[in-house]
Parts: C-alpha cells; structure tokens; sequence
C-alpha cells in the first residue's frame, strides 16, 4: 500500500495551502481597503496612517507573513499549473466547457494581478520607501512623508488609472471563484451553508473591486 | 440526413494521429450514434479501409465503455445520458461533428477512439473495496440498520459508471469526481468504516501517482457527469484526506 508522502506533497495538501494562503490574502484585500479609506477623509489623516502602516512593529512583522502568503500562494499555483498542463499534453480540436470563464483562468487572472503587484509596489511601496518624497506636516506639525500627493499623482495619469481598474476587475473575477472554491477544497461544504458561501463570495469580489476602483474615480473627479 | 463528421483517427500508441473526414448520407434521426459509427464502420470496411476503433458494450447506459468526445464535449451534447443513449435527432440536417477519445495523459489512446481507462482500475485497487468475509456465513447487509440519507448519498455515489467523462473535459485532466464518488460510496456505509481513514489517503496518493492533474473546482465534470454525480462528494473526500492525513502516524 502507498503510504501517506507528506500532506503537502499530495494534490489536495497543495490545494488546501492555496485554499488557506487565498482566504488570507482575502483577509489582507479588507484590510487594505478599510485604511485607504482615510484617503477619502482628508490627506493628513491618510499620511498619519501611512507612518503608523510603516513604522508599527506588530504591522511590520504582518508584513513578512503577508510576503510569505503571497510566495506561497504563487509558487503553489505554478507548481499545481505544470502538474495541470502535463496531465493534459494533446488538446481537443473541438472542446465547449460549460464551467464559468472565471473559475477556467484562475491562472490568467492571477498572473495579471500579480503582474498589476509588481506595479502596484512600485508606485507606491518603493516609492514611499526610497524614493525622493516631499515632505509635508501631521497634526502635531511634525514632519511627515506626503503619501497622499504620491498617491494623488499616480492616478492623475489616466493610464494609471485604467490599468488600476482593469486589474481591479480581474481581481474581482479572481475571488469570486476563489473565495468558494477554498471552502470546497477543504471540504467545507454543505447543502445548507453553500449557497450562503457562495453568495458572501460574490458580494466579496463586487465589493472589494466597487471598493478599490473608487480610488482612482475619486482622484479623477477631484482634479476635474 | 447528411452530416459531415470528423473522426480522430491514431493507428496505435505511437502513431501521431489525426482528424479525418467523412461524409455521411441517409443518416435516419431515430438512430443511436453508436448505430451511425457502425453505419460509417460497414461503409469503410466495405471499401477496404480500416473501421474506426470505438469503445461499446452494453448500449444501455450502465457500462460506461462508450467514450467519446463529440463536438467538444464527452458523451455529446445531451445532459445526463452516455453516447450509447445519444440520438442522431440531437443534430440537425448537414451538422459537422468532431469525434475525439479522451485526451489525458493518464488515459493514452490505443487505436482510433480507444484508449486504456486502466488508470481506473488501479486507484480501485488503491482502496475501493470492502474487506467483508465471503465465507458464506456472511451478514446480511440490510441487518445494519443505515439512515436514509446516508443511504441515498452512498447510492447516489455509486452510480458512477466509470466512464472518464469527469477526466476528459476537465481542463486539468482531474480524476476528483471519479475517485471522490468511490471513496463518498463507501465513506457513507457502515461497511465501508473498517478501511476509511486510509482509503481516502491511498486512493488519492494513487490519482497523483498515475499522473491526473489537480482540481481546480471548476465543475466542468458534474455538469458533463452522465450520472449527475455531485461536487459534494469531492468535498466529502477533501475533508477525508485532511482529516485522515493529520490523525495518520505514517
């Protein structure tokens, strides 16, 4: 009899990391967009967020765990995606499937959003970090880096901008398989609850990418 | 009616293989589609050219032999039902169809539309049984007393045919749904307690032994499942192996 090679060496232990690495990521997306809320407030605010976002040690260390579910989400996924395209060499001349178009380009979306991540750090994590940053004041009149003009100019680029919400849209495609699809993959699923689910998980993708793409709108409209 | 078809044909393992076509004439709707692979098969034979190689044997839906991608899909276009039970009324006046074998490494073609399921066999092999002493002093099975949802789900379950439908059109050639509804059967049955733990456990180390890919909970393969087979039950078998996995001291 084969023996048990590990939990996470067998298909469904790779599934499960993805599962528990996505549902956090998901965790992140919230909180993410709950603190870029002080950008609609006013840029003080927002700038005093920032300086807490970079200099609190218990954020810090979130920070690597954060970098650590995105390795393992991502590496996981490329690992899964060889096995996937070996299992399958010769392609049907004539194939219809019937299954969502989202839940078929996970890897599609995902390499897109991770694409629009490397971006996204760019402009502002780098940025905010090494990059040449005025300076303004907080509400003490100490001197503070001013995030919400960084901010504020990327999006006054329109390309900026268009890439942000076609990324934001792929990622609202993303979690709406994803978020169902990690119940499943650990056996969550119930006749009573699914339904419940998969609802939340749409009503998640909706918001979160309504949500996101409401930052650059509102840069958009403020600068008319 | 007349249809053009577009059959893969592939004269053994090695050979490279390719789409052929073929006109087909005076084809009458209240045919079966394997009657109309037949017609085409007399056809050929009689002008002296090989017959396409196809699957078949019971031809009433239970043996699950009958694989066949027809234009794009396994079992063609009827919901529920396996080629055998396909219609020629099911396609209309000059279609084309496309007929293909299962595309998965895991299952390589033979000849024409043939290929070895045997992959199948073995992750029964892995951990699909029941170890019951047949003796002859056996217990009656119906003395175990089982609720009927149990009951229903195990039945439900076990209607799985074997017929690779799940495979061919997953996108990632996953044997989830055929292996989830072996060890759902069986999970849901007193009988089936004495081996649970590890059949989960070596019934799926033996799907990723024989090269299927993972699932990525598409459910192209319920909605193609000729038996209606649920995703439920690879949700059973997922938490099964997690469960399984972390009590196991191997």
């Amino acid at each position: 009899m084969s023996t048990n090679a590990g939990l996470f060496s067998s298909s469904l232990g790779k599934k499960y990391l993805m599962a528990i690495t996505g549902l956090f990521l998901c965790s992140f997306l919230i909180i993410h967009f709950l603190g870029n809320i002080a950008l609609f407030t006013n840029p003080v605010q927002f700038n005093e967020y920032t300086r807490f976002m970079s200099s609190n040690p218990i954020i810090r260390v979130m920070e690597i765990v954060l970098v650590l579910g995105f390795l393992t989400h991502i590496i996981d996924a490329i690992i899964l995606t060889r096995a996937n395209k070996k299992a399958q060499p010769v392609k049907y001349a004539m194939n219809k499937n019937k299954s969502s178009w989202y839940s078929r380009n996970m890897g599609l979306t995902g390499t897109i959003i991770l694409v629009f991540l490397i971006l996204h750090l760019q402009s502002f994590w780098y940025e905010y970090k090494f990059g040449e940053v005025l300076m303004t004041v907080d509400s003490n009149g100490n001197e503070i880096k001013d995030m919400f003009t960084i901010v504020k100019t990327a999006f006054s680029e329109w390309w900026y901008s268009a890439i942000y919400i076609l990324a934001m849209i792929l990622l609202g495609s993303h979690l709406n398989h994803g978020f169902q699809s990690a119940f499943q993959s650990v056996g969550l699923r119930h006749k009573k609850y699914t339904p419940t689910i998969k609802m939340l998980g749409a009503g998640f993708s909706i918001s979160i990418t309504i949500g996101f793409i409401s930052f650059p709108i509102y840069f958009f409209i403020i600068q008319l | 009616m007349n249809l053009t078809l577009k059959v893969w044909r592939q004269n053994g393992e090695n050979d490279k293989g390719r789409i052929v076509e073929y006109k087909m004439s005076d084809i009458s709707p209240d045919m079966s589609f394997l009657e109309m692979m037949d017609v085409l098969n007399e056809q050929l034979i009689e002008k002296g050219d090989n017959p396409v190689a196809f699957d078949h044997d019971c031809r009433e839906g239970i043996c699950g032999s009958c694989s066949m991608y027809i234009n794009g899909e396994p079992h063609g276009p009827e919901n529920l039902i396996t080629t055998c039970q396909l219609h020629m009324r099911s396609f209309k006046d000059g279609d084309t169809i496309y007929i293909e074998p299962w595309r998965a490494s895991a299952f390589p073609v033979v000849k024409d539309l043939v290929v070895d399921r045997s992959a199948f066999d073995a992750i029964i092999q892995a951990g699909g049984y029941v170890s019951v002493n047949t003796s002859g002093n056996t217990q009656d099975a119906n003395a175990i007393p089982i609720n009927k949802t149990d009951a229903d789900a195990a039945f439900d379950a076990a209607t799985c045919i074997g017929c690779g439908a799940c495979v061919a059109t997953c996108k990632n050639s996953s044997a989830m749904l055929f292996t989830a509804a072996k060890v759902s059967h069986l999970a849901h049955l007193p009988q089936g307690q004495v081996e649970a733990k590890e059949r989960a456990i070596n019934m799926v180390n033996k799907m990723d032994e024989l090269g299927f890919g993972n699932c990525t909970n598409t459910g192209d393969c319920e909605i193609q499942c000729p038996k209606g087979i649920s995703l439920d039950n690879i949700a059973l078998m997922n938490r099964d192996f997690l469960g399984a996995s972390l009590k196991s001291e191997k």
